[in-house]
């Protein structure tokens, strides 16, 4: 009765949306972001090709010193016909050093996984592994290892591999351990646990390994060319740099850098959109946060 | 009306099944102990016969070894001392077990979640597709085969663990305080629904809580332990038949018993206060 009293007569109909002053401000604010996340570096980019081409015509720098943009480009576009089957090198020895990162890396974590023994014993040597510097020891991987394609994807792969390995072994160890225990109930297997619990669980920091050694490789790729020279027609855009810098060729270094970068982001941009795709379902990571 | 204390378990028909004389012993605790590690005494001389059809709660504060009872019976961990013995192989191999949180796997969808156990023993997933519908439909969530657990509410996602423990049709179920972390309303609405389940499977639970209201309204047994080191304290009988409905939440039968449970534990506790 009070209460009836209180809550005084029903609402007749509650009007659908009333967004009070603070929520649309946070609305715009958010309309705001969406649009300078993307705004705001395209800015930068335009002022700075922008500045760097008047700089040069403005004070005359000579192209062997230093290209402007406009030369770079006509440059990239004139030469693509000599850059893009070292581009297709570089590119297919970073993804080859990646996958083998991926099966060398991931295999040897799920390998730890099943033994706490091989991982004590292992773990540190790949550890050596990473914190050798790679260009010390390319001498000797040039005179143990004859195939220059096998010399460099080697490189590349000591370089990728390392994330992939550490991050996907921590994976391993991570899943919940009420799920452990269910598994033993139910008496999975070995192969059992492994595929439905471990290597599901393992997945968001397999991929974030993978998001490192994706750049790694490319790294790596670029300087196992510098390390091991031409190795005649698979001449990788490394090679090219060398190649232009001795024939003082700045434009076309320049334009070789881009195809790097390029490439570098673009390996950077697939395997993020891998992990959208595996994770977006699931993972808090993925999850675009509803407020 | 009042709970009958005593160290025999009263016979009590099983709810929807009325059975002539005794029921059959699924699983028996002989004078267990456990010591973990470095001489910590989680449980000692624990006995506890469990029959057919029993809803049994083991009722004690935190630390008394209740958690380490159900592992053992889960066989996730080996008595010290004692034995765990199994009267019904088949209530062994396909016992049910649900946990605090509803340990789901995260990147399944709901149906996928509980199809696991069934998974796990080489059942494709179209052949067991009307047994994960009918359960999942048993505890309220037809509809949400495809949703992720984390597009649930943390009721909604101890259901699909309870889904999970069921579909195997279980003879025995462990919970560990499956409903401590909910809010009451949402503690009461499964409460009930438990029953309910239990009702319809015909399975015998056994139940981990520190509520006294949780452990009256849903047993027909409370096992009240105490802490350092954990044992057995006391065990009651609740007589009161099922189905249990909100209603014998305000029963005088339900009042006493849960005054009973309270006395029993707090003896237990202030035992245990002048033991430690
Ligand atoms: N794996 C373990 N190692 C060492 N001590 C443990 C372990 N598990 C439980 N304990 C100890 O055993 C006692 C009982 O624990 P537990 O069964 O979890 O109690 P409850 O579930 O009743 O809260 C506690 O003192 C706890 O610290
Ligand atoms: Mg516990």
């Amino acid at each position: 009765m009070t209460l009836a009293e209180r809550a005084g007569p029903a609402p007749a109909a509650t009007p659908a949306a009333v967004i009070d002053a603070e929520e649309a401000a946070r609305l715009r604010a958010e309309r705001r972001e969406r649009i300078g996340r993307w705004l705001l570096p395209a800015a930068v980019f335009v002022a700075l090709i922008g500045s760097w081409q008047a700089y040069v015509t403005l004070a005359g720098v000579p192209h062997y010193v230093l290209p402007g943009p406009v030369l770079v480009a006509e440059t990239l576009v004139r030469d693509f016909g000599t850059l893009a089957p070292s581009w297709w090198a570089t590119l297919r020895v970073s993804l080859l050093a990646l996958l083998l990162a991926v099966i060398g890396g991931g295999g040897l974590a799920i390998l730890f996984a099943q033994s706490r023994w091989i991982e004590m014993s292992l773990f540190p040597y790949a550890v050596v592994l990473q914190v050798t510097p790679i260009i010390a020891i390319a001498p000797l991987i040039f005179i143990y290892i004859d195939s220059h394609t096998a010399r460099v994807l080697f490189i590349a792969w000591i370089v990728a591999f390392f994330p992939i390995l550490s991050n996907t072994a921590l994976g391993l160890k991570s899943s919940d351990h009420n799920l452990r225990d269910l598994m033993s109930i139910y008496r999975a297997g070995r192969w059992q646990r492994l595929r439905h619990l471990e290597l599901p669980a393992a997945l968001p920091y397999f991929l974030g390994g993978l998001r490192i050694a994706g750049g790694l490789s490319l790294i790596g790729a670029v300087v196992a060319e510098f390390a091991m020279g031409s190795g005649g027609k698979a001449a990788g855009l490394a090679f090219r740099i060398l190649e232009a810098s001795y024939r003082l060729n700045v434009p076309r270094m320049f334009a070789a850098l881009i195809l790097i970068v390029l490439t570098g982001i673009a390996i950077y941009l697939a395997i993020s959109a891998l992990s959208w795709l595996l994770l977006h379902r699931w993972h808090e990571s993925a999850v675009r946060r509803e407020r | 009306m009042t709970a009958a204390s005593s160290p025999v378990p009263a016979a009590f028909p099983a709810a929807g099944t009325v059975r002539a004389g005794a029921r059959p012993t699924l699983l028996l605790l002989e004078n267990v102990d456990k010591v973990f590690g470095r001489g910590v005494v989680a449980l000692r001389d624990m006995s506890l016969e469990i029959r057919r059809g029993d809803f049994i709660s083991l009722l004690g504060p935190s630390g008394c070894g209740k958690s380490t009872a159900l592992r053992l019976i889960a066989g996730l961990i080996q008595p010290s001392r004692g034995r765990v013995r199994w009267e019904d192989p088949e209530a062994a191999a396909t016992l049910g077990v649900v946990f605090q949180e509803p340990t789901l796997m995260p990147w399944a969808t709901v149906a996928a979640n509980v199809w696991l156990p069934l998974r796990l023993r080489g059942r494709s997933r179209r052949t067991v597709q009307p047994l994960i519908a009918e359960t999942l439909e048993m505890v309220g969530l037809a509809g949400f085969e495809r949703a992720y657990p984390r597009e649930l509410s943390g009721g909604m996602k101890m259901r699909v663990s309870i889904a999970r423990a069921l579909v195997t049709r279980p003879r025995l179920i462990l919970m560990d305080e499956p409903f401590a972390a909910l809010d009451e309303i949402t503690r009461f609405k499964l409460n009930n629904d438990l029953l309910a389940m239990r009702a319809k499977f015909d399975c015998t639970v056994i139940f981990v809580t520190h509520s006294v209201f949780e452990s009256v309204f849903l047993s027909d047994r409370i096992v009240i332990m105490a802490a350092r080191p954990g044992r057995v304290i006391r065990e009651l009988a609740v007589d009161e038949p099922y189905p249990r409905s909100d209603s014998f939440r305000t029963s005088a039968g339900y009042v006493a018993h849960c005054r009973a449970a309270s006395e029993a534990l707090a003896a237990a506790m202030e035992g245990a206060a002048h033991a430690g």
